[in-house]
C-alpha cells in the first residue's frame, strides 16, 4: 500500500493571547484508497490539524509528506501548486464563486492546473457533474442552486484534477439528514468505485462510524 | 492560457460589480478629460501669448548699439603698456547707427543655411503734427512683403493693405491708437516733422493693431525707401537687420557668431524676451500639476473601490487560494481589474478630452487687442494624449497594487474557519 499522506511529529502552538499547544506530537499516515474520518469534540484541534495537513496553514513544527514529498513551509507558490494538483477541498460552507456558473466553478482549478485544454477541462467537469447527478445544473449561476446541490458542486470541483486526496472540513455539518446521507453516499461511492482517498473531519458519530477508519482526537492528541 | 484564465476571472469580478466599476472608470475618464482639455487649452493660450511677441520678433537682431567704444585710443598706444589706464568722462560713440556694408552682410546672411529669411529695418523718430499738437512717434521702415512672410505683419493690419506701402509713394500705416489721436482715416494725409526739422506729408493707407496698446499709440510703418527719404540717407542705410532662423534654439549661438563676424551688435530672442519663456514654462507646469492631481484623486477612488471589493470578495479569494491559486495569481487578478478600469476610463477620457477641446475651440473669443483671434485657442498635440493614457495606466496600476497586495496576503484558513 502506498502512503498518500504522512504526518511526523507535528506540533502547533497558538500564541495569542497566550501560548497554548493545540497539536501535540501528531503521527499518522493515510494510504491510498482509505476513507478516513477525523473526529473529536469541538476545540480538540481536528480542524486545525486538517488545515496543517492541507498545506494552507504553515505555522507548525514537524514534517508533513504528501505523496512522499516533504512540504516546505515558506514556498507559497509551490504549496498552491500542490493544493491545486493533489488536494481537493470540501468545506462546511460550500464556498462557490457566485460570479461564475456551476460549470465554470468546477472548471476553475482545472484551468489553473493547465494540464488539459479548456475544452477537455469542460468535458471532464461535465463528467464529474454526471457522477454526482447534477449535470442539469451546469449552466446555472452558483448562487441559484440549493445548499445540498452547492455541496455536490463543491465535491465535483474537488475532483476535477483527480486529486490524491480529498479533504473535507465538516462537509455535512451544514446540511439536513437527507443531504448529509447523499453526500456520504457520494464519498462512499468515490472510495469504492474510484479508489479515492478521503480525509473527512466530522463531529457527526453516525457519519464517522460508516467510514473505513476513524482517527479520534482529544486535546490536541490522537487517542485512537 | 494561465494569463487568460486570470483575465477571465478579473473580468467576471469586474462585471459582477459593474456599478462600482463604472463609478471608478468615470473618475478616471473625468480626470483624463480634464487633463487633456486643460493642457490643450493652456498650450493654445501659451502659443497665443508667445505669438504676440515671439512671432513678431526677430530671432537674431543685428544693430549698432549706442555705447562707449571698447578700444579707447590710450589703450592702443605704447605709453604705459604694462599698466592700467584710468579714463574719465568716457562718452558713448554713436555717430553712426547704420550698419556698415549692410548690403553685403544681408547677402551673406541670406546664404546661411540656418537662416529662414531676413528683413532690414530702419527706425525714424518723428513728430506727428496735428494742428498745434505734436505727438512723438516712430516710423519703422520695412519691406512689407518680407515682413509679412516672416513676422505675420499682415495679421495685424486691421484696415487697409500692407502691399500699398510699396505701391503708393510716401504712404504710411498707423497704429490704431495713433490714428485715433490724429483723427485720420485711409486716404487722409498726416504731416510729420523729423528730428532734424524737415517736414513731410504722408498718405495713410492702413491702420494696425498689434495687441499691445502702447505700441499702437506711437508706432507706424512705412516702406524702407520712404523712411530713407524722410531721413535723407542713401538707400543702403538700415539700422537693423531682423533675421529669422529655422531653429529658434540656435539663436544665441548665431547671434554670437554674427557679432564677431560683422563687427556689430547682435541680440538673440532668448535674451531679449526671457520673461516669455519663463511665463510659458510656468503655465505648462501648472497645467501638468493640476492634471496629475486630478489623476491621483481618481487613483484614490480606484483604491477605495478595490479595497471594498476585496473586503466583499474575501470568501472568493480564500476559495481561489484553497483550490490552488497562489498569492501572485490573486494579486495579478486585482491588478488586472485596476488597469482595465484605468485603460478603458483613460481611452474614454481621451475621446471626451478631444471632444471638449473641440467644443472650446468653437467658442467665440473676441478681444480688441487680438484682431486675428476669433475663438479660444486650442492646441491638438498627440503628446498630451500619449501622456494622458500613460498616466492613467500608471496611476491605476499603483492604485490597484496596494489592494492587490492585501488580497494576496489574505490567509484562507482565517476566512474559511472564521465562518
Amino acid at each position: 500500500m502506498n502512503t498518500i499522506l504522512e504526518a511526523k511529529n507535528i506540533n502547533k502552538f497558538f500564541h495569542d493571547p497566550e501560548t497554548i499547544q493545540v497539536l501535540e506530537n501528531i503521527n499518522f499516515s493515510i494510504n491510498k484508497g482509505e476513507f478516513v474520518s477525523l473526529t473529536g469534540k469541538s476545540g480538540c484541534g481536528k480542524s486545525t490539524l486538517l488545515y496543517v495537513l492541507s498545506t494552507m496553514d504553515t505555522d507548525y513544527e514537524g514534517s508533513l509528506f504528501i505523496d512522499g514529498i516533504e512540504m516546505p513551509k515558506k514556498n507559497e507558490a509551490f504549496l498552491a501548486k500542490i493544493r491545486n494538483e493533489k488536494i481537493g477541498f470540501v468545506f462546511q460552507f460550500h464556498y462557490l464563486l457566485n460570479e461564475f456558473n456551476v460549470l465554470k466553478n468546477v472548471m476553475l482549478p482545472g484551468l489553473k492546473l493547465n494540464k488539459y485544454s479548456a475544452d477537455e477541462v469542460e468535458h471532464r467537469a461535465m463528467e464529474k457533474l454526471k457522477i454526482l447527478g447534477i449535470e442539469h445544473l451546469a449552466l446555472k449561476q452558483a448562487n441559484h442552486v440549493s445548499g445540498g446541490e452547492k455541496q455536490r458542486v463543491a465535491i465535483a470541483r474537488a475532483l476535477i484534477n483527480d486529486p490524491h486526496i480529498i479533504m473535507g472540513d465538516e462537509p455535512t455539518g451544514n446540511l439536513d439528514k437527507k443531504n448529509s446521507d447523499l453526500v456520504f453516499d457520494i464519498f462512499n461511492q468515490l472510495s469504492d468505485e474510484f479508489n479515492q482517498t478521503l480525509l473527512i473531519v466530522t463531529h457527526d458519530p453516525s457519519f464517522a462510524e460508516r467510514t473505513h477508519r476513524i482517527i479520534k482526537m482529544e486535546d490536541g492528541k490522537i487517542i485512537s | 492560457m494561465r494569463k487568460r484564465l486570470l483575465l477571465n476571472i478579473a473580468k467576471s469580478l469586474l462585471l459582477a460589480r459593474w456599478r462600482q466599476t463604472l463609478v471608478a472608470a468615470v473618475g478616471v475618464t473625468f480626470s483624463i478629460t480634464m487633463f487633456i482639455t486643460l493642457l490643450s487649452f493652456m498650450s493654445g493660450l501659451n502659443d497665443l501669448l508667445d505669438g504676440l511677441i515671439l512671432n513678431r520678433t526677430a530671432h537674431v537682431r543685428i544693430y549698432n548699439d549706442i555705447k562707449p567704444n571698447a578700444d579707447q585710443p590710450i589703450n592702443k598706444s605704447s605709453i604705459n603698456a604694462n599698466g592700467h589706464n584710468f579714463i574719465g568722462s568716457v562718452k558713448s560713440d554713436a555717430n553712426r547707427q547704420a550698419i556698415y556694408n549692410s548690403e553685403a552682410i544681408m547677402k551673406a546672411i541670406k546664404n546661411d543655411p540656418r537662416v529662414l529669411g531676413l528683413s532690414p529695418k530702419l527706425t525714424a523718430q518723428v513728430f506727428f503734427n496735428d494742428g498745434s499738437i505734436d505727438i512723438t512717434g516712430s516710423i519703422f521702415g520695412i519691406n512689407p512683403s518680407e515682413e509679412t512672410k516672416l513676422y505675420h505683419f499682415d495679421e495685424y493690419i486691421t484696415t487697409g493693405n500692407s502691399a500699398d506701402l510699396t505701391k503708393i509713394n510716401n504712404s504710411i500705416i498707423l497704429g490704431k491708437g495713433l490714428a485715433d489721436k490724429l483723427l485720420v482715416q485711409i486716404g487722409d494725409a498726416v504731416q510729420i516733422t523729423t528730428s532734424k526739422g524737415d517736414l513731410f506729408q504722408l498718405k495713410v493707407v492702413g491702420t494696425f493693431q498689434s495687441g499691445i496698446k502702447d505700441f499702437d499709440n506711437v508706432q507706424s510703418y512705412a516702406s524702407l525707401n520712404t523712411v530713407q527719404k524722410i531721413l535723407s540717407v542713401p538707400n543702403d542705410y538700415v539700422t537693423s537687420i531682423q533675421v529669422k532662423l529655422k531653429d529658434i534654439t540656435q539663436a544665441p549661438a548665431v547671434a554670437k557668431e554674427y557679432q564677431q563676424l560683422y563687427q556689430t551688435d547682435a541680440e538673440d530672442i532668448q535674451t531679449a524676451n526671457s520673461q516669455f519663456e519663463t511665463g510659458s514654462s510656468i503655465r505648462t507646469l501648472i497645467s501638468y500639476s493640476v492634471g496629475i492631481t486630478l489623476l491621483i484623486v481618481a487613483g484614490f477612488g480606484i483604491y477605495n473601490i478595490l479595497n471594498m471589493m476585496i473586503f466583499e470578495k474575501m470568501d472568493s479569494i480564500a476559495i481561489l487560494k484553497a483550490t490552488g491559486f497562489s498569492g501572485t495569481d490573486v494579486k495579478k487578478i486585482f491588478i488586472y481589474i485596476a488597469v482595465t478600469i484605468g485603460i478603458f476610463g483613460g481611452l474614454l477620457g481621451l475621446l471626451f478630452g478631444f471632444g471638449l477641446s473641440a467644443i472650446i475651440d468653437q467658442i467665440p473669443f473676441n478681444t480688441a487687442s487680438l484682431p486675428t483671434i476669433k475663438t479660444y485657442p486650442i492646441v491638438y498635440n498627440p503628446r498630451f494624449y500619449f501622456i494622458g493614457i500613460i498616466f492613467s495606466f500608471i496611476t491605476t496600476y499603483f492604485a490597484g497594487w496596494f489592494p492587490a497586495r492585501k488580497a494576496s496576503k489574505i490567509d484562507p484558513v482565517v476566512i474559511i474557519r472564521g465562518k
